[in-house]
Formats: C-alpha cells, sequence, structure tokens
C-alpha cells in the first residue's frame, strides 16, 4: 500500500487565504509610497526626473517584479474567491478554481516579467 | 456548507459588516480592470524606462487617464485600507490599541486621499 503521507503541506485554503492578505496588505504599503512619489509630480520635471533612479535601480525592478506578482496573485484569487462565494456550485469545485486561479496567475506573471527583465538588461 | 467557504463568510447581523464584505467584492471586480490594466500599461507595454515626467504629462493630457487614475487611486485605497481594518480586527486583541489602529486608519485614507486627489486634479504640464 502507498502512503498518503506527503510531508508536511499547508492546505491549499490557508496557503491561498495567508498569501493573500499578505499579498494584499503587501500592494497596500506600496500604494503609500507611489502616491507620494506621484504627488511630486506637481512640483515638475527636475524634481520627478531627479528621483526616477530608484525606480531604474535594479534592486527595485526586482522589487517591482515581487509587487506585480502580487497584483496578479491577489487579482487572480481575489476572483477565485468571489466565484465561490456567488456560484452555488463553487465549493464542490474549490481545488480546480485554484489551480485555475494559479493558471491565470503564470499566464500573466511569465510574460510580465520576460518582458520587464529584458527591459532591465537592454539599460544595463 | 460555511466549512467549505473560502472567503471570509457573508456576515449576517451587522449592516457594516455586510456592506464591507459587499464594498471588498465590488471593488475587488473595479480593481481586476483598474489595477491590472495599470500594470500592463506602465510595465508591459511600456516599461519603467519610458516613464519620466513628459510621459506622465501627456498622459495626463486626457480626461480619461486623469479619471481611470483616479478611480484606481480611490478603490485600491480604500479597498486596501478597509483590508488593514480587518487585519487589526484579527491580530490586536487590546481595546486601546484597536482605537490606534482604527485612526491610523483613517488618517491614512485622508492624507493619502487628499494628496493623491490633488496630485492627479491639479496636475498642469511645465
Ligand atoms: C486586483 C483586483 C483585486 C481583487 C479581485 C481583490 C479581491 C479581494 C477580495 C475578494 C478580498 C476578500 C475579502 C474577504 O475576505 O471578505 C480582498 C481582501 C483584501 N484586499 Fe483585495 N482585491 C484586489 C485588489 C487589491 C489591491 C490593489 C489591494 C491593495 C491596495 C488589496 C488589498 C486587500 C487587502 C489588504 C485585503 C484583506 C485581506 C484579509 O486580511 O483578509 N486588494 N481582496
Amino acid at each position: 500500500m502507498v502512503s498518503s503521507y506527503r510531508g508536511y503541506r499547508a492546505p491549499q485554503g490557508m496557503l491561498s487565504w495567508a498569501l493573500h492578505r499578505l499579498t494584499g496588505l503587501g500592494v497596500l504599503l506600496f500604494l503609500f509610497l507611489h502616491i507620494i512619489d506621484i504627488f511630486l509630480v506637481g512640483y515638475g520635471p527636475e524634481l520627478f526626473d531627479e528621483l526616477l533612479f530608484i525606480y531604474h535601480h535594479p534592486a527595485f525592478v526586482v522589487g517591482q517584479l515581487a509587487l506585480i506578482a502580487s497584483v496578479y496573485y491577489h487579482a487572480a484569487n481575489g476572483i477565485r474567491i468571489i466565484i465561490v462565494d456567488f456560484w452555488s456550485k463553487g465549493y464542490k469545485y474549490e481545488s480546480q478554481l485554484f489551480y485555475g486561479a494559479m493558471a491565470v496567475f503564470f499566464l500573466f506573471f511569465i510574460p510580465t516579467a520576460i518582458i520587464m527583465l529584458n527591459a532591465l538588461l537592454n539599460e544595463l | 456548507m460555511s466549512s467549505n467557504r473560502v472567503g471570509r463568510e457573508k456576515p449576517v447581523g451587522s449592516n457594516f459588516e455586510l456592506y464591507s464584505w459587499y464594498f471588498f467584492r465590488i471593488s475587488g471586480i473595479m480593481l481586476v480592470f483598474l489595477a491590472v490594466i495599470h500594470v500592463m500599461v506602465m510595465h508591459v507595454f511600456n516599461t519603467a524606462f519610458d516613464i519620466d515626467y513628459d510621459f506622465v504629462a501627456a498622459r495626463w493630457e486626457s480626461p480619461f487617464w486623469r479619471m481611470f487614475d483616479w478611480l484606481l487611486l480611490i478603490m485600491a485605497l480604500t479597498h486596501g485600507l478597509n483590508g488593514a481594518r480587518i487585519a487589526i480586527d484579527d491580530y490586536v486583541q487590546s481595546a486601546g490599541w484597536r482605537v490606534v489602529g482604527y485612526s491610523a486608519i483613517l488618517i491614512a485614507l485622508l492624507i493619502f486621499g487628499v494628496m493623491g486627489t490633488l496630485a492627479i486634479v491639479t496636475f498642469e504640464p511645465q
């Protein structure tokens, strides 16, 4: 008989919930920063263009990649939550919906990551 | 059935929590379009290296994009801060610290809402 033990695994529901909260709060934190930098646009091109070196720094580009992964994950998983809430049979397909959301996530994230890293390498 | 739910269970008994529950979902659906289109326009169709003052100025020539950006600002801020409120409810037990937390959320809503709105509405290219 094959044992069903597969080592420690977080149940899908717990993992997806923890990631949903983490990505939501992470994106909110970035939103605060982003409002401040866009506020500075009002002070004219010298100041704003001077500050953009931050966004062009390789470390920040990688940070943006993490931020965008967070947005895509939170969006795909959020839609999954909404489907299960409003579709009466949704709960029967929870596992499939979770893998579906992950598929949507990678479908969007992989091309985005390639394009962003390509742009970075072209600038270096 | 409730044990099968993935999201927060639809609240009963409190109108505020019920509205909050609906608001997460309605603003969430709007944000799928607003936030994902924003990310794609800025980082896929353009790149971070194309964006500078002139880029922003050209974009905000159009009332459509000013409106789009303002909607994104308000939806992301209210949806995100409402989420922060839920996290405070979960993690902060003492009544005093909860008041501090809720106050911080309201202050953040006010300050960032005003800063963001001013930036979008008062922008004039130089
Ligand atoms: C892109 C589209 C988005 C969708 C579809 C979406 C959807 C959702 C949904 C359905 C919830 C669940 C609330 C519940 O458990 O009742 C939620 C929670 C949350 N969202 Fe979003 N959201 C989106 C964008 C954002 C953005 C841009 C931010 C940050 C500014 C954000 C921050 C949060 C936070 C902090 C929570 C609370 C999570 C928790 O602690 O339970 N969301 N979202």
